[in-house]
């Protein structure tokens, strides 16, 4: 009895502290009004170490292939020690910045907004990163990665999501998502799909691109109806998928041992499976694909914001932002990297300087009330899609 | 001459202190227990109640639907989600269906061997086979999860095996996911009904066959009544170890989604419906223990 009233007692003090610091309001919009948050002035010599969030592939110490090492060449020029954080969705990375025990961050466009409006990461100061000169224009002033002609963030480059496949167990040789949608079933107990509620997006490029009628015009804007049918294709998806994949080393493991034989991937999981001799090809299907763009943000609690700065500024230096390109297959940032690749047709092949061609590839984007394609607020928000998606994996 | 008797006093002043902290102690036996109980107790109450109310507390929050950051606005709409939206009752169905096959596997395998170490292995023979049933607690559950998934993979031993009664592997999915479970939890399940047939007074069984009974009369009637409460508290670890498990079906399950997994993933994209459906395992649990408790297996525990 006696320990259930000091349960209780304890309880209802942590119950009146929690209401106490109610500080936040509920949706407060999202014009986006980023909270006003200082940025650096001036750039010191660094404290030592920097902790990174970043996608798989993003810094590199030579552990995945003793070759492909831009982290300690960084350790030694600037004294700062990395610590690295693979996170393996955007959803992850936005939690991990909320803790604030991270400087840094390698944020896609569906994280890069959700960080500024919560106040997250702080707005960059591009005149403390010299190497921001040689960023191509259309990546500077983006709707995803600055507010009011502030930028957020440096650009790190841009890719797409690729078709992967098992070239002895898939046949003939995909050039269509419908190899995992429509055609799903032939490998039923090996397809794969990427785990996250953004996937979404997938299925809806492929209808926009099969089904006119939806008249679907961004991936990112769906109203309810253009939803249900995305839910709909994905459910008859799932009766195909063997499993789901976010951790970048299970999927290639998966491809490796022939449990997956198609679904989504990102070029450097694909190097990563043929560097372990696993016949497996990516290839861009004729649909055209989602993609990313992403921005290394600096956080706005920043323990090391200086060591930050310079990471920021090395990866898109010339030669660093064309190893990381080329290592995870991606576009580089930085106009400079394309003479440095050691495949001198780099730049051309992943389009790095063709506007026109990122036309084409959606980056991931955050789904909003308010219509991307300028709709009105008939659309789906990202909450919907969280939803839509556990009820897809059932 | 001088020295001694000004040194005197100090000492026994403070053995004066202790002692009558001492016999103050002796006296008052409840000072005694509040002093010996208070840094386990505040523990408990703090690290581990605290931690469950703060969980409670949170699932009555809301986040904001574009930054996610929690919104401290008290509303019931996360267990309004958990409790109606069918996917979750599937999930938490498939969840408790997984829990109780692992449990039934594990009392089924793990009777005959825990029969066979406490009462028909020799002594030395004896001592071996509890060291073997613990050792793979050694090593690591990462470890052996992953070995699972090199066993079900394509090609891997189990298809190898089945090959020539044609016989592939199910591959990542329930299957899977049950069967590494009872694997991982087996020890848990052997090491109870070990201890409690040891315990088993073995004049009880003489009397039985005195009395004519076969041995399988005898197992029915003596040793299985007298055992089922061990086999009760070795559920206990492996039905609730099995509710809240999430990494080796991320590992082995495939596509399967179960509680551990749902929560996992609603960690990063919302706390609040996390921590309301992280409500469901804890009250199947508490569920469960109050049914077990009827059957007296918690004093075997």
């Amino acid at each position: 009895m006696r320990i259930r009233s000091i349960a209780a007692a304890v309880a209802a003090a942590l119950l009146a502290a929690g209401c106490s610091s109610a500080a936040p309001t509920a949706g407060a919009g999202h014009s986006l009004t980023p909270p006003k948050l200082p940025m650096l002035q001036t750039l010191g010599t660094g404290e030592g170490q920097v902790n990174l969030v970043a996608w798989a592939g993003y810094a590199e110490d030579g552990a995945d292939d003793k070759d492909v090492d831009w982290v300690h060449p960084f350790e030694q020029q600037t004294g700062c020690k990395v610590n690295t954080k693979i996170a393996g969705t955007s959803d992850e990375m936005v939690s991990l910045m909320k803790t604030g025990q991270y400087d840094a961050v390698s944020a896609s466009g569906d994280a890069t907004l959700r960080l500024i409006a919560a106040g997250d990461v702080a707005p960059v100061n591009t005149s403390l990163v010299a190497n921001y000169a040689d960023i191509y224009p259309g990546l500077k002033n983006q709707p995803w990665n600055s507010v009011n002609g502030q930028m957020y963030g440096i650009p790190h480059g841009r890719g797409a999501n690729l078709l992967m496949y098992r070239t002895d167990k898939v046949s003939p040789a995909p050039d269509s998502w419908s190899v995992v949608f429509d055609g799903a079933s032939k490998y039923a107990g090996h397809v794969t799909a990427y785990d996250s509620p953004i996937y979404l997006a997938d299925a809806a490029l492929y209808l926009m691109k099969t089904k006119a009628e939806l008249g679907i015009k961004n991936p990112y804007a769906l109203d309810d109806a253009q939803l249900k049918a995305a839910v709909e294709l994905l459910k008859t998806q799932h009766k195909a998928v063997g499993e789901y994949w976010s951790d970048y080393q299970k999927s290639e493991n998966s491809f490796k041992t022939g449990d997956s034989v198609v679904g989504t991937t990102w070029q450097v999981i694909a190097n990563m499976a043929q560097t372990d001799k696993a016949p497996v090809q990516a290839v861009l299907p004729k649909e055209g694909a989602t993609g990313w763009s992403d921005t290394w943000m600096v956080s706005a609690k920043a323990a090391h914001p200086d060591c930050a700065y310079q990471w920021m500024n090395w990866i898109v230096s010339p030669k660093v932002n064309a190893q990381v390109a080329e290592w995870f297959g991606e576009a580089p940032s930085n106009a400079k990297a394309c003479d440095l690749t050691s495949d001198k047709k780099f730049c051309a092949t992943f389009h790095a300087a063709d506007d026109a061609y990122w036309k084409n590839v959606y980056y991931w984007t955050t789904p909003v009330k308010n219509c991307l394609d300028g709709r009105g607020t008939v659309c789906t928000d990202y909450a919907a899609w969280t939803a839509a998606w556990t009820e897809i994996k059932g | 001459m001088m020295a001694p008797d000004l040194a005197a006093p100090s000492p026994l002043v403070r053995r004066g202190g202790v002692r009558s902290l001492a016999s103050a102690l002796h006296r008052h036996a409840r000072l005694r227990l509040a002093l010996l109980l208070a840094a386990p107790m505040a523990w408990l109450v703090l690290a581990y109640l605290g931690s469950l109310a703060v969980l409670l507390l949170s699932a009555f929050w809301t986040i904001d639907d574009f930054t996610y950051n929690v919104v401290q606005v008290w509303n019931t709409a996360n267990f309004t989600t958990v409790f109606t939206e069918p996917v979750y009752r599937a999930i938490a169905l498939r969840t408790l269906g997984i829990a109780a096959a692992v449990t039934v596997i594990d009392a089924l395998v793990a009777f005959p061997m825990a029969f066979y170490m406490a009462r028909i292995a020799r002594p030395r023979t004896r001592k071996l086979l509890v060291v073997a049933v613990l050792t793979p607690l050694w090593a690591s559950y990462l470890v052996k999860a992953y070995a699972w998934r090199v066993i079900f993979s394509q090609g891997g031993v189990l298809d190898w095996a089945g090959k020539p009664f044609g016989v592939s592997s199910p591959g990542y999915g329930t299957a899977a996911v049950i069967v590494v479970l009872a694997y991982l939890w087996l020890p848990y399940m052997i090491l109870p009904i070990h201890a409690g047939l040891e315990n088993l007074p073995a004049n009880l069984l003489d009397a039985s066959a005195d009395l004519g009974a076969s041995a399988g009369r005898t197992f029915r009637s003596v040793v299985l009544p007298l055992t089922l409460p061990s086999v009760f508290a070795g559920s206990v670890f492996t039905f609730s170890l099995s509710l809240g498990d999430y990494i080796a079906v991320r590992i082995v399950g495939g596509k399967t989604q179960v509680l551990g997994t749902a929560i996992a993933d609603n960690v990063t994209l919302n706390l609040p419906l996390a921590a309301a459906l992280s409500c469901v395992p804890v009250l199947m649990i508490v569920g469960y223990l109050l049914a077990v408790r009827r059957s007296g297996a918690l004093d075997s525990l």
